[in-house]
């Protein structure tokens, strides 16, 4: 599957307060956290971004706290997905267990700028900048995460795990 | 001849039916403590029951605490803490934190008990490595993983490549566990420990009470690591005996033991650190911050809430006071720390200092609560993060320090090590 959308760029060490401010946690409901998705990074966020755009940002995204309300907010709100220089380790795992898409591609992270379009395909993990032409390959997601991810994000293997122990 | 191993490969590997387990290799471990909070089990109950789960793994393992926006600050708070109380009553689980029994989570933890040495521990809650400083494997997760886990008992890692810091020489006066973190984020970077295990040790290491290294290992997630661990000694087991709940494994590394790489810090030389605004790698001694008047300090957390962290500051502050329009606000971070600092004349020396004294939660750490910053104001705070708006307006201003930097800085309405004051 390929997704076409619109850049909007960040630096590094974004952290999750940033992309979804604790003062909003007295909630879990993902329309109110997208209201809310990047607030303290760009207030203007939700009003610029359009459902199907792509946050490209620096070295580890996601710093933080282990708040799964962030992937949360960015996925409610439209997000196709996040391309960063790199994660940081509870985004990452929380971003496949609620099924964010997520690439992990310094230089495509280095070099597309904000307000580009480009093209993701989700299953390959290249990024194409639509501006220059340019391609970029993400890192392959690990097999367990890819299997993960077939089944339907980690609560479905946590299902199929109860079933067949019932079973 | 068995390959040698860090402590944190032992503990996987013990739990996940090894011998050995290779960093980078996916395991599925055994969890004897699965932590939820306020915020973080809401999301995982919800999941739990929606694939079906009908009872927790172990009623005496899954841990829920009502400690961030607790006492509820507003309805919907509340309604986030009748989850974890009904859910708690429904699976009749054994450790529910509620009301007077409620402490901040990783200060609570230890206290009562139940996270012991050689222990796999995740927690819905990023500061979960915490209890490495006793010498288990502890690491926070999201909901969905506190989900599978509160299900199943079991949770997928990737066995991380570890790092080995060794601080050597004697603690100068006033230094803390608190500065030596805080300067090893500094060097590090917040990204410096991604993934990766963040072992302590050295003499230094070996004469700090168990309170500080509670605060080392609380802030490896601050240099992005996975876990961060020492390895049990005297000090550790003293800490443990006549609390812990369960029979506990002390691990240590085997000479010879993979590293990604080693760091040595001589700990003789060095001042009271600093985290400026807004990052916990923004780091700097004492002296060199600069003239920075604050409006508030805030002593507690489950960083630097423990009954050491408050004799500290109260070291400080006996016979001062808070400077003319600073507000000291000291949180005792669990019941029993709040009852030993009264039973020891604490509360009177904060009383005195022109403190609030605010029941245990995690408050304003997190910007929830209890002392939150208005737009242009600057806060010293013992706690672990001080990123944009995390204590409130986003134009507020956090600088993280020890108790007793931030305790002398309340009494001089600035910046401050103790010794200048």
């Amino acid at each position: 599957m390929e997704l076409k959308g619109q850049v909007h760029k960040f630096g590094d060490d974004v952290n999750t307060d940033e992309i979804i401010p604790a003062r909003y946690l007295n909630t879990s409901d993902p329309v109110e956290l997208a209201r809310h998705a990047m607030e303290d990074a760009d207030p203007e966020f939700v009003n610029k971004m359009q459902p199907g755009d792509f946050i490209v940002a620096g070295k580890n995204f996601g710093c933080g706290s282990s708040r799964e309300h962030a992937p949360i907010a960015l996925k409610a709100a439209g997000l196709a997905g996040v391309i960063a220089g790199s994660f940081a380790r509870i985004f990452y795992r929380n971003a496949f267990n609620m099924g964010l898409a997520i690439f992990e591609c310094p230089e495509a992270a280095a070099q597309i700028k904000g307000g580009q379009k480009i093209s993701v395909n989700m299953d390959t993990g290249v990024i194409t900048d639509l501006t220059t032409g340019k391609q970029y390959t993400s890192q392959a997601i690990p097999p367990f995460m890819q299997e993960l991810l077939t089944d339907g994000g980690l609560m479905a293997f946590v299902k199929k795990h109860l079933e067949a122990k019932s079973a | 001849m068995p390959k040698p191993q860090t402590i944190t490969q032992k503990i996987l590997a013990a739990h996940c039916g090894k011998d050995y387990v290779e960093p980078g290799e996916l395991i599925m471990a055994r969890v004897d403590i699965a932590l939820g909070n306020d915020i973080t089990a809401p999301l995982a109950i919800q999941d739990f029951h929606k694939v079906g789960a009908k009872k927790v793994f172990d009623r005496s393992r899954v841990v829920l605490v009502c400690d961030h926006f607790a006492p509820n600050k507003d309805i919907p708070s509340a309604i986030q803490c009748q989850q974890l109380r009904n859910f708690a009553r429904e699976q009749d689980l054994t450790h529910f934190y509620d009301g007077g029994d409620m402490g901040v989570e990783h200060a609570l933890l230890p206290e009562q008990g139940i996270v012991g040495p050689g222990d796999v521990i995740i927690g819905a809650d990023s500061h979960t490595c915490t209890y490495g400083a006793l010498g288990a494997f502890a690491t926070g997760v999201g909901s969905t993983d506190l989900a599978a886990v509160m299900a199943t008992g079991e949770c997928w890692f990737k066995a991380p490549e570890s790092i080995r810091l060794v601080y050597t020489g004697a603690l100068p006066e006033w230094l803390t566990g608190k500065d030596l973190i805080l300067h090893t984020i500094g060097d590090i970077g917040v990204d410096g420990a991604r993934y990766l295990a963040m072992e302590f040790t050295g003499e230094a290491i070996a004469r700090l009470p168990m309170a500080d290294r509670f605060s080392m290992a609380n802030m490896a997630v601050e240099a992005g690591a996975k876990n961060g661990i020492m390895a049990p000694d005297e000090i550790t087991l003293a800490y443990v005996k006549g609390r812990t709940l369960r029979p506990y494994t002390t691990y240590e590394s085997d000479p010879g033991a993979p590293y990604l790489f080693e760091k040595t810090y001589a700990v003789g030389g060095l001042e009271p650190q600093v985290a400026c605004p807004s990052s916990p790698g923004n780091v700097v001694p004492v002296s060199r911050v600069g003239d920075v008047p604050i409006d508030q300090a805030v002593i507690g957390s489950c960083t630097n809430g423990r009954i050491d962290d408050l004799r500290l500051a109260a070291k400080v502050l006996k016979g001062r006071r808070a400077a003319k329009g600073v507000r000291l606000i000291v949180i005792p971070a669990t019941p029993l720390v709040y009852r030993q600092a009264m039973d020891e004349g604490l509360m009177a020396i904060f009383m005195d200092a022109g403190a609030v004294i605010s029941p245990p939660t995690c408050g304003p750490c997190l910007g929830g609560h209890m002392g939150i910053l208005a737009p242009g104001e600057t806060a010293i705070a013992t706690t672990n993060r001080n990123f944009v708006g995390r204590m409130g307006h986003t134009q507020s201003k956090v600088y993280l320090a020890s108790p007793a930097v931030a305790a002398a800085s309340a009494v001089a309405g600035r910046i401050m090590s103790p010794k200048d004051l």
